[in-house]
Parts: C-alpha cells; structure tokens; sequence
C-alpha cells in the first residue's frame, strides 16, 4: 500500500468554535493508483489535501494517522514535514496558476526549488527537467520567461512539472483543472496520466468537483459529503452502479453532451449541506436524502459491501450483506 | 438503481445560526486590539484636555499675569513665559487650536480630494490625466514659499486661512489614494449590476463604491487629521502661522525667540512639543491598530 | 418571428496587453440574431470574446465598429434615459453570484435599487407581492431569502436571486453568462432547469458557456466562437450531431463525459490551446479598420515558442498570420453554417 490515511480528522478554528472540517476519514491508496477526491464545497475535500501536506496555523489535525510508503507522515509537525514536501508528498495547490512568483523567471524559480531541497546532482535534474518539458510540447525557452509571460494552462502545467519534479511518492492535485478551458484540461489531464505511467509521481489524489473529469483520469473516487467519506469505489462503479444516495443524486445531475432538456429533464439535489460549526446528528445527508429514515440519526459506519467498494449508509449496509471490514484493506481495482 | 424505498421520513435539522457578521466582528477584533486601545484611548485624553482645560485654566493665554518666567507650581501650574503668560493656560488653549486647524486642514482635503477622486476614478479618460496632471503640480509647489508668498499679502492671516491652505495643498494625496481605490472597485461586478438597475453615476460613487473604501477612507482621513496638526505647527513654528491666536507651533516660536532652551526654561518648550508629539503619536498608532483590525490578514493570531 | 436582438458585423478591439503590443481583436466582424423565447449559447474558451458579446449587449461595452439594435433600433445611440428603458428589458446574470451583491447591504437591496428607478409609484404591499411571486417562479422560499446578506446565502440561491430580479423587470433578454460554473452540482441543474422554463415562457436568453454539455441540455442554437469569430453557427442538435469545424470537433472531444474516456481526435493528440493572436504595434496605428483588413502581421517568435508548437498555420508558412477579417461563413445545410479554416 503506498499512501493509508487512517481516521483522520482535521478542525480549524474560527471565532465561532472549532469547526471539525474532515472527520474521522479513512481510505488507502496502491502504488500507482489515481484516486478522486469528490464533493461539493464544504465538503473537506481540499482540507484533506492540505493536511497531507501543510496544516497551517488555523488548522490541526485532531486524530489519525497518514502513512507514505510505510512511513508515517508527521503531518503536525512543520518542521519535520519540510525535507518531506516535493520528495515524499507534493502539492499542485488551487489557483495554481497563481503560485509562481511573478518576480523571477521560472528557470530560477525551479534552481531555487532544487537548492531548497538539498538537491545533490542538479545537472542530472535538469536534464531531467528538458525532457519532461518536451514531453509536454515545451522548450527550454520557457525557463527564461515570468510566469505572467504564459498562459493560464502552461502556468498550470509547468507548476505541475515543479512539483514532480523531485518524483514524490503522492502528489495532490487540488482542483487543477478547475479554471482551465476544455481543451487545456485535457491537456493537464492527461499530463497526469503519462506522469503516473512514467512513475514520476506513485499515487496521486485529483480533488475536485467535476466527476466528468475525474472519469477520465480517475482509476476509484472517494466521495466526500459534510466532513465525512460517503463512499468509496472504482471510477466504473461510481458512475454505473453507486450506491449511496447522494452520489446517486450527483451522478443524476449532470448533463451530457448528448442530451437534451426536452429528452431527458436532470434533476438536482434539494437543501443545502449541513453547517460544520454545528453539525446534525447521524448522517449529516439525512435532511436531504429521499431515503432517509429512523435509522439515520444514528451515524452510519463506512463500511465494505464489495471488494473496493465502501458507503456510508444505512440503507445500503442494512440491506446488503455488509462485510464489516477495515475501510483500508480494500484493494483498487 | 436500487428498489424503490419505503415512505421516506425526513426529520429537518435546524440549520445553525449565522451568528458573526461584520460589525461585530468589527468590535470584538477592536476592543482586543492593544494598538487601537491605546491610541485612541490618548487621543481622547488630550482632546478632553483641550476642551476642559480652557474653562478649567485660572488665566487667559494672552493675560499679563506680571510673574515672568516663574517655575511651575501652585500658581503656575507650568509657569510662565518671559512676558508672564500662564504656560498652562496658553498650552490648553494652543491644544484647542491645534485641533481646529487640524480637522479644518483634514476636512478641507478630505473634501476636494475626495471630490476630485472620485471624478477622476470613475470616469477616467481625460478627465483623470487633467487631474494627475494637477495633482502633481501641487505634489510640487513647495508649500512653504508659497505660505510665505501669501502671507506677505495678507495684512493678517487667520485660523481659517491657515487650515484651508493645509486643505488645498495636501488634498492631492487624498485623491490619489481615492481615485485608485475607486478605478479598482468600478469594475467590480455589483458596480455593473447597479448600472444594470438604472441608477446614475453619482449615486453609485456615493452609495455603491465610498461605502466599500470606508475603512480605508477613514485610515486615510486620521492620517490627515494628524499630519495638518504636524503641518501647522511647523508653519506656527517658523511665525507663519495665524496672527494674534496661541497654539503648539506659536508656544515653540516664542520659546526659540527667547532661547529658552538655553537658560533651561524647560516648562516652556517642552510642554507643547511632548503634547504636540503625543496627539500626533497617538493618531498613528491608532492608526495601525485600526488597519489591523480592518485587514484581518495582519491580525496576529 | 421578429428578431428582439440583432449583432450586425460587430467588431471590438482592445489594447493589447501581452508583450506583443498592439491591438486585441476581441471580436471580429460578429454577426447573428436572437428571437424571442429562444436560447442561443455562446460557446468559446478564454479570449474567444464570448464575455464580450455579452457585455456590448449589456452596454457595458462599447463596440468598435458594427451594430447592435434591439426591436430594430441602435443600442449605442441611447441617452441615460434611453438606456434605463432599455435595462427594463435586457438584463444580465454573471458568473460570480457573491460579487454581483454589495456586500455591506443585504440582497434585498438589488431589489430596492430596481424599485427605485423602475417602479417608484408602486405601494408597499403590491411590491412585496410581486417579490414573492419572482422568488416563487425561482423556487426560493421568501423567508429564507429576504433580509439576510450575501454572504449568508448559497451560492444557488444568491443566482437564483439575481435571476428573479431580471424577472421583476419582465425582460424580455437575459444574458445569462457562465452562471452555472461557480455553483455546485447540485444547485447547477436546477438553475439550468429554471433557465428551461423561462424560455418556455417567451424569455431570450443567451447562454454564454465554455462547457458544452451545458450548452447542448439547455439551447436551440449554438455560437462557436474562436479568437472572436464565428467558427460554427446553427441549430444545436445539428452541430453536435455533426460538427463539421475542425475546432469544434476539438472541443467536443476534448470534453469529459462520465461515461467515455476521451479518445484521441482525428488530428492527433490535443497540444497547447492556439495562441492569442495580436496585431502588431505598427498596424495599431492605423487608425480605420479598413486599412487593416488586407494586412498581416507576424506574431513574435517568443510567442510561438511560449505556447509551445501551437498549429502555427496551415499552409506552413514561418509567421503567423492575423487579419481583423473573420473566415467566411457557408451553410453546410439549413441552419447549420461552418467557417471557412483560417
């Protein structure tokens, strides 16, 4: 197993109160895998990214485990997770295309990163660097250029090459496609895929919102609703056969090229999600969910129905034969 | 999908309140803030002394009291000068002008700075290059020679002239800071949405745009308030100052004049330099106390 | 059917502000019509001038040259008035919900400035009841809404808002552009659904998107736009049953669906998005169109290089070309009209 998050929860204080923004999240990775991160705003999607990596001052982790490569991650503590960051865990953080410092020319953005990092034998890196720069349609030109000399897309995939550079073990990925045109998300898309099959980065975790996208590059998806892990599977069973109502609810909403509103008429989900500050009893998707009953004010365990495939839910647990096993021995598919 | 579910029953969950909201976000940061306490809290001391003190001084400031150059006691509180003025007494009163002439100065440039930036921000195009074009004039004229230029014409120069002149010729820092601030938020999407409803350019300057500077505009406008005093009291200083009225500035002239320093006369200099000091001190560091408590990003956590 | 909005040849140019220098065509020569309770989506990606067609509707900007009439008479002629009137009947939805409310007043307020210049006579208790019917043809509870501040609501609710004041004012267009992207998936079908049946309604709307699902669920008529020009123009299910520009295919592979995985297109692996073409400096000077109709420019080497292999030009000449002429535009078959490749 190459990343193990175990019961993992994060808050982050707020004048109102701690608010418990990921609670008790646990979920495993194999070596090469692609996983998801799904879920609306609020979800704790982006909150689980940052704490495999930076938990800044507001924020700390209140329970759990992460293990990289049977190593755990000293996710709290700053400055042991320094040497960590780029080599064992990297981040392509939101807005990525932002993150460059307009100041310095990228080639001396990346030097900087390498001497930072300790970097023995840069030669050998930046030959490196040229290659994977080609693979991507780019000469060595752009190490010359500021950042606000590129497009929005190139920004976003030369930050992509800087932080795999150093071939981390988990790369996060955090809304990277996000706000990029149709074209240029496929071009980011599958610059993750060749880097996964080439092995510079293990694993990674795509958050985001777009399960279309997710389809394409994904190989499971973890759907997080409120905090809390709803469910859990490979990509094709996600799309096809999802068990929990609101993954069903997500997949019912979105429309395809294809389909027409005087064909077929989507239909959204009503309500709003929960407030974290206070959150309800049970399954927080109770007030929403069309299934809901008695039941569900008591929280519902995250358990395995399938190989792989994980929910949430009492619906789903109490009439299947539930196998009630650790959420982190499933295998991906 | 899976079967059909029984008769879903859905309890509702009472969402909870949003409790926080600006403005008291605004007071609960603002009591905390040391910085903010402070000056404020010594601004108001010296103004409760320039209004108190005059009614509370036992002679005029002009009054020839005969006793020179006395050393503070019970008479004197702060003694008296080589003509027998009570220092305590001129230094309440000049504290009263200083403050006059400070807000008559910051509200002269507020006024016409603002005016101006907000013109030139909105509308831009030639408007707003005639109007650097003027700012930078102004940035340029030394103030100074042309106080003395005017003053020379003036058979006597009063308060009122000397706050507005601060006014007219520090006003060009306001409007640059203004006319920036609004160039940024005209573009901002609820500034379309109220072209959208019909509504006409001076109403939103005024209700949709000032409104979201408001912070910033009263930043800027402490910042001026503080430097017309300074201002006023270097022209006071230098004898440019109104004739015939007591402040700061005109203490330390007389004082120089008669080198008090050198026969150590010290309740006489340092009085209206410290107090002088304290009111404008005060102001800033409010000041920084208040932009913290503005920009949440400074707060120390 | 009468036409409600007409964009006759109209062009926009801004001024350039990548190193090239020069002008920024932003539109070039854009010409369609949009009919009553009909919804024509503008699909493009960033600077194919999409945004901009939207905003010279909204007069929020001025074109450069062509013109714009709405019932057959000329936008850019209003007086303050004139233009006021003109708002009763074209409105505008924007992509950020939050940042179309001032955040210092609560969202009544957009109602309230609405009231003010529109409706000033009309009594207290008619004007909350013709709220309360806006909000309920947007399926927002009045109670939920009113008196609270933007930062209070969710993001479907502050757009939903901001759609039931267009229709307080009974507009007869409404430039709905990108709402959909900031909101989540679940609120965003339900926006898309309330866009149905306003149109149903007799509303025109125009959807401006760069997602082209959206754009084939919700309109009867597409706009492709590259690089300000019309590439691909017809009924929807014409051009996504059969895109006939190379562009457009591009796109439509390029999208992700949920139950395909993208394939390679005809032409090869998807690279870089073209480059933004500028006209250079010395052209800028020119100061009539015209004379820079018949010229070509060369794009700086560094730009070319920067985006890395961009498919330069078709006939594999060393510069790229750039005329402020868009490619003609020929019917394919009836009501499905391709450019020519440019």
């Amino acid at each position: 197993m190459s990343v193990r998050v175990e019961n993992l929860s994060v808050a982050y204080r707020s004048h109102r109160g701690d608010v418990t923004a990921v609670d008790d999240v646990s979920f495993a990775l194999a070596d090469g895998e692609i996983m998801g991160l799904a879920g609306e705003s609020g979800s704790g999607k982006s909150t689980i990214g940052n704490a495999l990596i930076y938990l800044d001052q507001r924020m700390k982790a209140t329970g759990g485990t992460v293990t990289v490569d049977g190593r755990e991650l000293p996710i709290s503590d700053d400055r042991a997770m320094r040497p960590l960051r780029m080599t064992e865990v990297s981040l392509v953080p939101q807005y990525a295309m932002s993150a460059l410092t307009p100041t310095r020319k990228i080639g001396k953005l990346i030097t900087d990163l390498l001497k930072s990092h300790h970097v023995k034998d840069r030669d050998a890196v930046l030959t490196e660097l040229r290659r994977r720069l080609a693979l991507i349609g780019l000469t060595e030109e752009v190490l010359g250029k500021y950042s606000f000399e590129l497009s929005g897309g190139m920004r976003q995939r030369v930050t992509i090459i800087m932080s795999t550079l150093l071939n981390p073990s988990l790369l996060i990925a955090d809304e990277v496609t996000s706000a990029l045109d149709v074209s240029t998300q496929r071009a980011v898309g599958e610059m993750l895929l060749e880097f996964r099959d080439r092995g510079y980065v293990k694993s990674a975790i795509a958050i985001t919102h777009d399960l279309s996208i997710l389809a394409q590059i994904a190989d499971s998806i973890a759907i997080m609703y409120a905090g809390r892990l709803a469910e859990r599977a490979p990509v094709a069973t996600i799309v096809n056969e999802p068990l929990h109502p609101y993954t069903q609810a997500l997949i019912a909403s979105l429309p395809e090229v294809g389909v027409r509103h005087d064909q077929v008429t989507l239909t959204g989900i009503p309500g709003r999600p929960p407030s974290l500050v206070n959150p309800p009893a049970g399954c927080r998707f109770r007030d929403r969910c069309p299934f809901a009953f008695d039941k569900c004010l008591e929280t519902p365990p995250f358990l395995q129905v399938r190989p792989g495939h994980s929910v949430a839910c009492w619906k789903v647990s109490d009439s299947r034969a539930a196998v009630a096993g650790r959420p982190g021995q499933e295998q991906a598919v | 999908m899976s079967a059909l579910p029984d008769t879903p029953t859905v309890t509702t969950v009472p969402v909870a309140p949003v409790t926080a909201r600006k403005r008291s976000d605004f007071f609960y940061y603002g009591l905390r803030n040391k910085k903010l306490v402070f000056g404020l809290g010594l601004e108001l001391l010296l103004v409760l002394l320039a209004i108190i003190g005059p009614m509370v001084a036992k002679y005029g400031p002009e009054a020839f009291t005969g006793a020179q150059l006395q050393h503070p006691g019970h008479t004197y509180w702060l003694g008296t000068d080589t003509l027998g003025h009570d220092i305590f007494s001129e230094l309440v009163n000049g504290l009263r002008e200083s403050y006059f002439v400070g807000a008559l100065g910051a509200a002269s440039a507020s006024v016409v700075g603002m005016a101006l930036g907000f013109a030139a921000g909105w509308r831009g195009g030639i408007l707003d290059e005639v109007l650097q074009m003027v700012t930078n004039i102004i940035v340029m004229l030394p103030s100074l020679v042309l106080l003395v230029v005017i003053g020379s014409y003036l058979t006597s120069r009063s308060v009122l002239f000397e706050g507005v002149f601060i006014g007219l010729t520090t006003w060009p820092w306001v409007a640059r800071a203004v006319r920036a601030q609004t160039f940024s938020l005209r573009s901002r999407e609820f500034v379309e949405m109220a072209k959208l409803s019909g509504k006409r350019p001076v109403s939103i300057i005024v209700f949709d745009i000032a409104p979201n500077m408001a912070s910033y505009l009263f930043l800027v406008i402490i910042l001026l308030f503080g430097s017309s005093m300074l201002l006023a009291a270097s022209y006071d200083f230098l004898g440019l100052g109104p004739t015939g009225t007591v402040s700061l500035g005109s203490m330390m002239n007389q004082a120089q004049n008669e080198a008090a320093l050198l026969y150590h006369e010290w309740w006489w200099f340092i009085p209206p330099g410290a107090v002088l000091t304290a009111m404008v001190a005060a102001l800033l560091v409010a000041n920084v106390g208040l932009d913290e408590v503005f920009n949440p990003k400074l707060r120390e956590q | 059917m009468s036409t409600l909005i007409k964009f006759d040849q109209v062009s926009k140019l801004y001024p350039a502000t990548s190193r090239a220098g020069g002008l920024t065509p932003a539109l070039r020569k854009v010409s369609f019509e949009l009919p009553p309770g009909e919804v024509i989506s503008l699909i493009g990606e960033s600077g194919s001038g999409k945004t901009t067609i939207g905003k010279v509707l909204l007069r929020l900007a001025r074109p450069t040259s062509g013109t714009v009439t709405f019932g057959g008479k000329d936008i850019t002629a209003y007086s303050q008035r004139g233009l006021r009137d003109y708002y009763r009947d074209v409105q505008g939805v924007f992509q950020d919900p939050f940042s179309s409310y001032n955040p210092i007043y609560r969202v009544d307020r957009v109602y309230d400035m609405v009231r003010g210049s529109y409706f000033p006579k009309v009594s207290d208790s008619e004007w909350s009841g013709r709220v309360e019917a806006a909000l309920d043809s947007v399926a927002l509870n009045p109670g939920d809404v009113l008196g609270k501040y933007p930062h209070q609501l969710s993001g479907g609710q502050q757009q939903r808002l901001l759609i039931a004041r267009a229709l307080l004012l009974e507009v007869k267009v409404l430039v709905a552009d990108e709402i959909i992207s900031m909101l989540d998936a679940s609120t965003r079908v339900d926006v898309l659904n309330l866009l149905v049946k306003l149109k149903r309604q007799g509303l025109a709307i125009l959807f401006i998107t760069h997602d082209l699902s959206l754009g084939n669920y919700v309109s009867d008529r597409t706009i492709i736009l590259r690089h300000g020009a019309i590439v691909e123009m017809g009924a929807t299910e014409k051009i996504f049953a059969n895109p006939r520009h190379e562009y457009t295919r591009m796109l439509l592979s390029a999208v992700p669906e949920l139950h395909s995985k993208w394939q390679h297109s005809p032409l090869g692996p998807v690279a870089v998005a073209a480059p933004a073409l500028a006209l250079a400096p010395a052209l800028a000077q020119a100061s009539m169109l015209d004379e820079l109709t018949h010229a070509e420019q060369v794009v700086k080497r560094d730009l070319r290089a920067v985006f890395g292999g961009a498919r330069a030009v078709a006939s594999g000449k060393s510069q790229v070309a750039l005329a402020l002429e868009p490619p003609q535009l020929r019917e394919y078959e009836p009501d499905h009209l391709v450019a020519d490749p440019e």
